[in-house]
């Protein structure tokens, strides 16, 4: 499955051209986060990975195979909640893979205790709070046992508190072997939990970076005005 | 005032009153008669619906998420069907189920069976219609994730299902008041027979034609306040799922 290799990657939809040539090379651990101004194709990029969207163009190679081999799940900026229970809406997920029915509660069981759920096992999702559905999004992500997670910026709409609950599970979901590859906007979340940043602009990727040498020396001149214009982030990180 | 009923017959407000009184004492002492055509009634619309719906609500779940040429043709067939006139689908179920009828060695024309029969060929395109409709606005918006989790299509059909329990339990009802009120339909196959294939429409229809208003106006208050109380258990149960479920 890795590496992940992006080769001239082309999405074009009639119109306009929104990636052209993208090259990009991703190893199998860690967290790598995309940045980029809005409507560069962060999020299209990773649909593109997810298979949910066909380039016009290019190629993706996951590790010499043209399908992955591994398992990849993805959690939405505003996941899809079921009118089931929160329960629920962890355990369909896990009906395709195979597992028995005491297998899938005992993951799922598990899965929510890890996200801090377990208590709202039987109440209605629809009716759990933004920063607790993006947890069950996470949930959900997270008893599939990906190899591969893409997050498309899952902290958006989300206040400081429920922010930090949702970083520290995508931490454990790191630790836990699964390679993280997500969007944002937020450069204060980059500088925590990035391990390296691919930076987007003009339909391709500018850098692709360690997290400390993009933010300490960003090399092309759209990172560095994209930084600029985020300066207090980038004193945080500097300290 | 004066209302003209059956041809030839005049009403006054007196004789209207009259009839109202009497109309009210055949449900106030639950008369027999009456019953019998009201159980018929709901006998016959209820089995309908479950065949119906048993039809209906996959099909309409199926269309949803289906691809495949012609779908667009068949999803207006279908839409169309809802407006289907009940004498029509009365014939074709009369010439389905006639002695020389590719069904008639089945026995069935003139019977309750045959009432079912064509009570369900009425429902099902309307279960069908606003099932798909219902179903393919939740896929539009879950068909990303479902493909991800790897759901196959048979899958994704019952949890969309599950998930759009509330509103397609109104579209049932919605089939159910379709069935309860025609009358063309299984006044065709049914052919009305007394005590055997009666039911509140076709006796509401009978009874007027012969003058007998009171039975008629019975039974058109029974009809009447089964349509609105379903009404109101659709619209409660939207309430009470739009709280307790979101």
């Amino acid at each position: 499955m890795f590496p992940l290799r992006l080769d001239a990657l082309r999405f074009a939809p009639p119109g306009r051209v929104i990636l052209d040539s993208l090259d990009l090379e991703l190893g199998g651990e860690g967290i790598s986060l995309i940045l980029g101004p809005n409507g560069v194709g962060k999020t299209l990029l990773l649909r593109l990975i997810a298979g949910l969207l066909t380039p016009v163009g290019g190629r993706i190679d996951w590790g010499g195979q043209v399908r992955p081999d591994g398992r990849l799940a993805m959690v939405f900026q505003q996941p899809m909640m079921l009118r089931l229970s929160v329960f629920a809406n962890v355990e369909f997920a896990l009906r395709p893979q195979g597992l028995s029915a005491a297998g899938r509660k005992a993951r799922t069981v598990d899965v929510l205790a890890r996200v801090g759920l377990s208590d709202r096992a039987g109440d209605c999702a629809r009716l759990l709070s933004g920063g607790e559905r993006q947890r069950l999004a996470l949930a959900r992500a997270w008893a599939m046992r990906p190899r591969l997670l893409l997050l498309d910026e899952p902290t958006a709409s989300l206040d400081p508190s429920a922010t930090e609950q949702v970083e520290t599970i995508i931490r454990e979901i790191r630790t836990d072997g699964a390679k993280v590859l997500m969007t944002t906007h937020n450069l204060g979340q980059a500088t925590r939990l990035a391990d390296d940043i691919i930076f987007l602009a003009d339909g391709c990727v500018q850098e692709h970076e360690s997290a400390h040498r993009f933010f300490a020396h960003p090399q092309s001149p759209a990172a560095r005005a994209f930084l600029q214009g985020e300066l207090p982030w980038r004193i945080a990180f500097d300290r | 005032m004066i209302w003209e009923t059956a041809p030839g017959r005049c009403y006054s407000a007196a004789a209207m009153a009259t009839t109202l009184v009497e109309a009210f004492a055949l449900l106030a002492s639950f008369d027999h008669r009456l019953l019998e055509i009201v159980g018929l009634s709901l006998r016959v619309s209820l089995s309908a619906l479950v065949l119906g719906a048993l039809l209906g609500l996959p099909l309409g779940a199926w269309l949803a998420v289906a691809s495949f040429p012609g779908r667009g043709a068949l999803i207006v067939a279908i839409n169309a069907l809802m407006g289907l006139p009940s004498v029509v689908v009365g014939v074709l179920v009369y010439l389905a189920l006639s002695r020389s009828g590719p069904f008639g060695s089945l026995g069935l024309l003139f019977s309750p069976k045959a009432m079912i029969v064509a009570q369900t060929v009425l429902v099902v395109p309307l279960i069908a219609a606003v099932t798909r409709q219902i179903v393919e606005d939740a896929w539009k918006e879950y068909a990303p994730e479902f493909s991800l989790i790897g759901l196959s299509r048979p899958q994704s059909v019952l949890l969309l299902l599950a998930d759009c329990r509330f509103s397609l339990t109104v579209a049932t009802l919605a089939g159910l008041g379709r069935a309860m009120s025609e009358v063309g339909a299984v006044m065709i196959v049914g052919g009305n027979i007394d005590g055997y294939t009666r039911v509140m429409t076709t006796a509401i229809a009978l009874e007027t034609s012969k003058g007998d208003l009171a039975l008629s106006i019975a039974l058109g208050l029974v009809l009447m306040s089964l349509i609105f109380a379903l009404n109101a258990a659709a619209h409660g149960l939207r309430c009470w799922a739009a709280r307790r479920y979101g």
